[in-house]
Parts: C-alpha cells; sequence; structure tokens
C-alpha cells in the first residue's frame, strides 16, 4: 500500500490534480500495476478531491483501465472481423494452450493474462495481439509459441 | 500483376518537400488567403462524416473567444481501419504542420492529439519529432503548442464530444449537438477537430494549392483518400487512390478473384453485394467511407461478419441511451435466434425496424450507424441469416 501511495503522488505531481488528470493519473497506474485496485482508486480520489465514485465511473468505462487482477504482461488478441477470418481463433487457442488459462483468466505466477479485444489497427497484418503496448502481427501458432516462450524467460 | 487501372496519388506519404519550409510558407500567408485556399478546394473530412473541412475552420475562426484549441482526431477505431497509425508514423510532421496552420487561421495557441491507446507505442516517437517541430515553430516567431493525450481502448472517444469529455477526464460518453464543437468543443471552448489524414490534406493544400487538389476526384468529393484495404485481397494495405472511382474497378484490383462483398466504411459502413459493385461509387456521392474497405469472398459467412459488427457495437456502446444500449443487445440476441430456427424469417424484418428506430433515436453516430451495416448485410444476404 505505501508504494501505491507514492506512486499516486508522483502522477499527481507530473499531470496535476485537476479532473482533466484523472485520466493520464489512471493510465499511469496502469503502466506500473497492470490494474487500478479498489484501494488505488480510493487514494486517486483522495488526492484529487474527488469522489471515489467518480473515479470508479472513469476507470471502469475504458476496456484498457482494468480494475480487476491482471498478470504483468496483459495479452489482448483482436476478435475484430478481419483478424477473425485470418485465424485468430488458432490463435487464441495456441496461447491458450501454452499459458494454460482461458480468455479472460491470469496464469497462477501472476505472469500472464489473456484477453479478447475490439479491433487494434492491424486488419491488413491480422492476426494480431498486443502484450502490454507492444504489437505482434502476422500471428502463426507457431509465432505466438515462440514470442510467449520469450516472455517467459523475463 | 494486374494492370493498375485506379490512380494512385502520392500527396500524404510523399517526401518531396520539406516540412519546415511548407510550414513556414504556410504561416507566412494570411488567414482569409489560407481559409480561401481550404474552401475552394473542396476538402471534406477524412474521418468519415465529410464536413467541409474549410467551414469548419472558417465558423471557429469567427467566434470570438480567448480560448480555441486544435483537436487531432488519432483515435482511429473503425474495424478495417488503420490508415492513421502509418500517417503518424511516417510523416507525424505533416500532420502537427496542418495543426499549427489550423491554429494560426483560428487563433488557437494549443493544439492537442488524442492517440488511440491501442498505440502507445507510437507516442515516444511522436514526442521527439514534437521536440523538432516545436523549434521549427518557436523559429518562425508562431506561438504555439501541441500535447498528446492518450486513449484507453474506447471504440466511442472517436466521436468528436466524446473525445473532448475524455479528454477532460471523463467516461468518453457523447454530449447533445448541438452546441457543435465549432461553438463548444474542447473545455466548452471553440474547437476544430479534425482527422489525422484531414489536417495532412489541408498542410498539403497549402503548398500545392487548391486547384491541384481539386483536379481529383469528382464534384462531391474531391481530391484523394487514403484507403485501409484489408480481408480477401492479395495486397492488403494502405493505399492513397483518387475519390470517385466504381467499386467494380476496385474489386478489380484488389480482390482476389473471388469478391462476394465489400464492407465500405468499417462496421459503421455498408456492405455492398457482388451485383451492385457496377453502380457504386466511393465517394460522398455513393458510398463514403474513412477508408475502410474489407474485402470478402465467397468462403466467408456474411451470417458471421455481421454477427461480429454487432457484437463489437454491443460492446462498444457508451451505454448511455437506451436505443442503442438495448438494440445491440436485442439485434445479436435476435439474428442468433433466427439462426437456430427459434424465430421464422419474418421476424428479420423485426429486427430491420428496431434498427431503423435506432438510426433515428439514438444520440449519437455509434447507434444511429448500426442499421448501415445490419441492414444492407440482412438485406443483400438474407438466406445466410437463416441457413
Amino acid at each position: 500500500m505505501p508504494e501505491i501511495k507514492e506512486l499516486i503522488k508522483q502522477l499527481a505531481d507530473k499531470h496535476g490534480r485537476t479532473r482533466e488528470s484523472l485520466l493520464p493519473i489512471l493510465q499511469g497506474v496502469i503502466t506500473e500495476e497492470r490494474f487500478i485496485s479498489d484501494a488505488a482508486m480510493a487514494e486517486v480520489a483522495r488526492e484529487l478531491d474527488m469522489s471515489a465514485a467518480l473515479v470508479y465511473g472513469t476507470a471502469t468505462f475504458y476496456s484498457f483501465l482494468d480494475t480487476k487482477p491482471r498478470g504483468k504482461y496483459v495479452i489482448r488478441v483482436c476478435k475484430t472481423i478481419t483478424c477473425d477470418m485470418k485465424g485468430k481463433r488458432q490463435i487464441l487457442q495456441t496461447l491458450e494452450d501454452v499459458l494454460k488459462v482461458k480468455a479472460g483468466e491470469t496464469t497462477k505466477d501472476n505472469k500472464f493474462t489473456l484477453l479478447e479485444a475490439n479491433c487494434l489497427g492491424w486488419c491488413h497484418k491480422g492476426p494480431a495481439m498486443l502484450i502490454n503496448e507492444e504489437a505482434y502481427t502476422e500471428l502463426t501458432p507457431e509465432k505466438v509459441s515462440e514470442i510467449i516462450g520469450e516472455y517467459m524467460k523475463k | 500483376m494486374p494492370d493498375k487501372k485506379l490512380k494512385r496519388v502520392d500527396l500524404i506519404f510523399s517526401d518531396d518537400c520539406n516540412c519546415k519550409d511548407v510550414l513556414a510558407a504556410g504561416l507566412k500567408k494570411s488567414n482569409e488567403e489560407i481559409l480561401k485556399e481550404i474552401l475552394d478546394s473542396g476538402l471534406r473530412g477524412r474521418g468519415g462524416a465529410g464536413f467541409p473541412t474549410g467551414l469548419k475552420w472558417k465558423f471557429t475562426s469567427q467566434e470570438a473567444s480567448e480560448e480555441k484549441y486544435v483537436v487531432c482526431n488519432a483515435d482511429e477505431g473503425e474495424p478495417g481501419t488503420f490508415k492513421d497509425r502509418e500517417i503518424l508514423t511516417r510523416v507525424p510532421m505533416k500532420v502537427f504542420g496542418g495543426m499549427a496552420i489550423c491554429g494560426k487561421v483560428i487563433g488557437a495557441k494549443h493544439g492537442y492529439v488524442y492517440l488511440r491507446g491501442e498505440y502507445q507505442f507510437l507516442r515516444a516517437d511522436l514526442e521527439k519529432v514534437l521536440e523538432e517541430f516545436h523549434a521549427n515553430i518557436k523559429a518562425e516567431g508562431f506561438d504555439f503548442q501541441i500535447h498528446i493525450l492518450m486513449g484507453s481502448g474506447a471504440y466511442i472517444c472517436g466521436e468528436e464530444s466524446a473525445l473532448f469529455e475524455s479528454m477532460e477526464g471523463k467516461r468518453g460518453e457523447p454530449r447533445n449537438k448541438p452546441p457543435y464543437p465549432t461553438i463548444a468543443g474542447f473545455r466548452s471552448k471553440p474547437t476544430v477537430i479534425n482527422n489525422v489524414e484531414t489536417l495532412v490534406y489541408a498542410f498539403m493544400i497549402t503548398r500545392i494549392g487548391a486547384d491541384k487538389f481539386q483536379e481529383l476526384g469528382t464534384a462531391d468529393s474531391r481530391g484523394s483518400k487514403v484507403f485501409s484495404i484489408s480481408g480477401d485481397t492479395p495486397i492488403a494495405g494502405i493505399y492513397e487512390l483518387e475519390l470517385g472511382m466504381s467499386l467494380e474497378d476496385f474489386v478489380e484490383e484488389f480482390g482476389d478473384g473471388d469478391t462476394k462483398a465489400v464492407q465500405v466504411g468499417g462496421a459503421s459502413g455498408f456492405c455492398v453485394p457482388r451485383k451492385k459493385f457496377k453502380d457504386t461509387i466511393i465517394g460522398f456521392e455513393g458510398v463514403p467511407t474513412g477508408g475502410s474497405m474489407m474485402l470478402f469472398n465467397s468462403s466467408r459467412s456474411m451470417y458471421n461478419v455481421l454477427k461480429n459488427y454487432v457484437q463489437f457495437f454491443e460492446e462498444e456502446s457508451c451505454g448511455q441511451c437506451t436505443p442503442c444500449r438495448v438494440g445491440c443487445q436485442q439485434l445479436i440476441k435476435g439474428i442468433e435466434a433466427v439462426k437456430k430456427g427459434e424465430k421464422s424469417i419474418t421476424y428479420l424484418n423485426t429486427l430491420q425496424k428496431l434498427a431503423d428506430t435506432m438510426k433515428v433515436t439514438s444520440k449519437c453516430g455509434l447507434g444511429q450507424s448500426v442499421a448501415n451495416s445490419f441492414s444492407s448485410i440482412v438485406d443483400n444476404f438474407k438466406e445466410e441469416m437463416i441457413y
């Protein structure tokens, strides 16, 4: 808890303490923690002197501002039509097999969370996925296993 | 290699100009001169809606407010669109240049790029280019700062008033219109909000002049456009083409020989079946598009395509107004029930009525445009919805 308090203070010092600072601060929490806990939301509310309901309402609106615990690496597989046509299902299946979780779940070691996402903007190079901020395109099951292998070593 | 029938244009990505010089020359022109150029060029917004860019700039310039803003809408989220990412990757200086020239014309000192969260990886490079840009603009003695704000994975924030809400740190829920952004946009101040591509065209028009731009395209759709081409095509990618082509010529060049339908304008656009390719013009006089062109060949189930689109809308609906929130849910349930045989074929007519109601009663473009893809797919591929 002291760490999250410190993080939020630093973020508020950087982005300010107005309503407009709220999104950048929540995004900053995501970058560091991968999700925004209830305690973090309450702390943001305290730091910005606004109601926790406002913070909660804003955070839960945005799909990248996760409020449920997430792993260190959040994988988002694009499920929109062209990626779907180009083999998204095999990609998701491969990820589920390699990570031994279903879409929506986090691995036991808290390292990976597997999610599906709407159009990521790589329709000409589908199937595509994001791992945190990094984009991976023209995926094949082999390529995916390789990429995850690299992350497992980290 | 098939014959290239469609005219390739190279305005957006061309590197035959020095952005610094174009910017300097643009800033030396009078506001009236620039406005006249943009108006005369016939440039219309490239995000999809197609509002005349010159008018937007003119209206905002006429507002008396001390504080005004230029916003670059880089929240590209329409399925099948990826051109803005490419533009921001390859020619960010042109985007910033367009913003600065707009800032000069309307009297704004600050510009904002609202970049979708999915493109976070672009940010570091953009910040670097911004440093150089700010140095250039300072050298010209023009006071204008550009800031980058990030989205967080919400399609609806591409809707301009939702985007302002998000910039203000709120839920990205669209506002009632009017007032329009030219009167009350970001922070309720007069704001020009343009798509990434529009800003680059505006920038290039100050260089090549309105006449050169006008020579391209048709009376209703002047100039060229960057197309994002994906789906069943051997040459998926980004192409800048002259507006006003027939879909038949387009398919001949980009199809795989077995194209049965093209979705023009993304999930919120229209599905055109093979028999209508010949009579369909891509442009504001025909079927407009923000650039998204998705090709489907005969191996694809149009039921799956439609379901994918409606699910997309159902998830991305902000939930603020009932027609859109409940309508999307019911449309999915409905087509599933028809497919399973739980509802008769005539139920599709009921669903079409619902889609039409959403078009009339939804608060913003999201709910209003669900009917575009819904009706055009159901009308043209009814048998695929049932069997």
